[in-house]
């Protein structure tokens, strides 16, 4: 039986892991490296990488970071942040990444998914979707890019099903109203998301206590749920976490 | 030493890393007389099956890769490497692979989600170097599209809306749909059981 995945996402500025609360005040966390060696051994499923400040030149700092990380890692590893051209796609990849998350030049060109689909598989390919809810007087979620500050003003749900119809192989769905909360991811985005596409879902945004993963499975039927400074901080262990889905009958590795 | 075929689609890296974490020298070459000399030879994959066999022709690799087989030298296929290994994939038809295990590559349905991302399990069916223990049940990673269905060459399967094979072997020639090289102990124990295996004599 497929396993649901539990990942670890390092958050970068400048090549070190920083932590916010909605996309905001970072504080740093130390060495993307010792961190990956340490989720490694673990029981984490994959890793995933976001370099949060995305210039020019932090891309080239994500290079060597993803080659130090990949180096003592024999788990999957997305890598994500700037990510502009399908050049930018290979580059990661000759680093060690295994599969790149495409997210602001994706909405601003809808074309460097497929581009991306159809020089490296559409299994490279995970869309990154930061959503944030509307005002109760128009329900649903809007699209944000570069990093959280700017509306596209498209709706997160029709996005999905785009980024699927381009061929994405994946969609990392971070809930930008839960980033950082501890409040619990919001199902309902999930759900709806979920719904919309036959692609596999990533959960962002909002996990805090065990019960918020498994909500995650069974309210939100994502396929694989993702946590930061929670892990981190070793507030919760990934082997614990597992235990306590399994009793829930949520299968995991 | 492990000779890694390089034809510009596969996660190299990777695999050279997990053969230096096992402690196997191993050397990556698009060259196909060193393909050709090679011991023991991984065909790793990631990316279409069409264009993945455009550049095994471009390098004129397709006879090194298939004089290796048929003289019964060990070949690891790795995922789109193992599908490589067949007559043709859905995912490019008209695209004649390998030719080394007789079949057509398949694409995954059956109301599950495509791709198949994730950890599952990987159960022997038929002993095989790569599987001494019959009874031992491995959960490894796989992340691919297209599948291998039960053929005669299978010797483990894997479920995913659909039965198929996890690996096949035919003689020295083996494949895995999974990714040994991402797949944490279980998939570097399987690649060190790869390096000891002995060369076969292959019969068509």
């Amino acid at each position: 039986m497929l396993r649901k995945r539990i990942i670890p996402c390092l958050d970068l500025k400048e090549g070190k892991v920083v932590k916010g609360v909605k996309f905001i005040d970072l504080v740093s966390m130390g060495d993307p490296a010792a961190h990956a060696l340490y989720y490694n051994n673990e029981g984490a499923d994959e890793l995933v990488i976001l370099d949060i400040t995305a210039s020019h030149e932090a891309r080239g700092t994500l290079v060597h970071v993803v080659e130090a990380v990949a180096e003592n890692l024999f788990i999957p590893l997305t890598v994500g942040g700037g990510v502009r051209t399908a050049d930018d796609v290979r580059a990661l990849l000759l680093a060690g990444a295994d599969r790149v998350s495409l997210n602001t030049s994706a909405v601003s060109r809808p074309e460097l998914i497929s581009e991306s689909a159809e020089r490296f598989g559409t299994q490279c390919v995970v869309s990154a979707i930061d959503a944030r809810r509307r005002d109760p007087a128009s329900p649903g979620w809007d699209v944000y890019v570069y990093g959280g500050r700017e509306n596209t003003g498209r709706d997160a749900i029709e996005w999905a099903a785009e980024v699927e119809s381009r061929g994405a192989g994946e969609i990392l769905l971070t809930s930008m109203d839960r980033d950082g909360t501890q409040i619990g991811y919001d199902c309902e985005l999930l759900r709806a998301v979920t719904e919309a596409v036959s692609i596999p879902v990533i959960a962002s945004g909002g996990a805090g206590t065990m019960e918020h993963f498994a909500d995650a499975f069974t309210l939100g039927g994502v396929d694989a749920v993702l946590a930061a400074s929670l892990f981190h901080t070793r507030a919760m262990t990934i082997r614990d976490l597992k235990n306590f889905l399994s009793k829930k009958g949520v299968p995991v590795r | 030493m492990i000779t890694v075929v390089d034809y510009g689609m596969g996660n190299l890296r990777n695999v050279m890393r997990a053969c230096a974490e096992i402690g196997v020298r191993a050397a990556v070459t698009s060259d196909p007389d060193a393909v050709r000399k090679a011991g023991w030879l991984i065909l790793p994959g990631v990316g279409a099956f069409g264009e993945a066999m455009r550049k095994i022709e471009e390098l004129g690799l397709r006879s090194a890769i298939v004089d290796h087989a048929r003289a019964g030298r060990p070949l690891l296929g790795i995922c789109l490497g193992m599908q490589l290994l067949l007559d043709s994939s859905e995912e490019s038809p008209g695209v004649t692979g390998l030719n080394l295990i007789p079949g057509v590559v398949r694409k995954l349905d059956g109301g599950v989600k495509v791709p198949h991302i994730g950890w599952n399990d990987v159960v022997p069916v038929s002993p095989s170097p790569l599987f001494p223990d019959q009874n031992e049940k491995l959960v490894t990673y796989f992340v691919h599209s297209f599948y291998v269905g039960i053929i005669p060459e299978t010797v483990a399967v894997t479920e995913y809306g659909v039965r198929y094979s996890a690996s096949v072997r035919k003689g020295s020639v083996y494949g895995v749909q999974f990714h040994p090289e991402k797949s944490q102990i279980a998939g570097l124990n399987l690649l060190r059981r790869f390096t000891l295996v002995k060369p076969a004599s292959w019969s068509e």
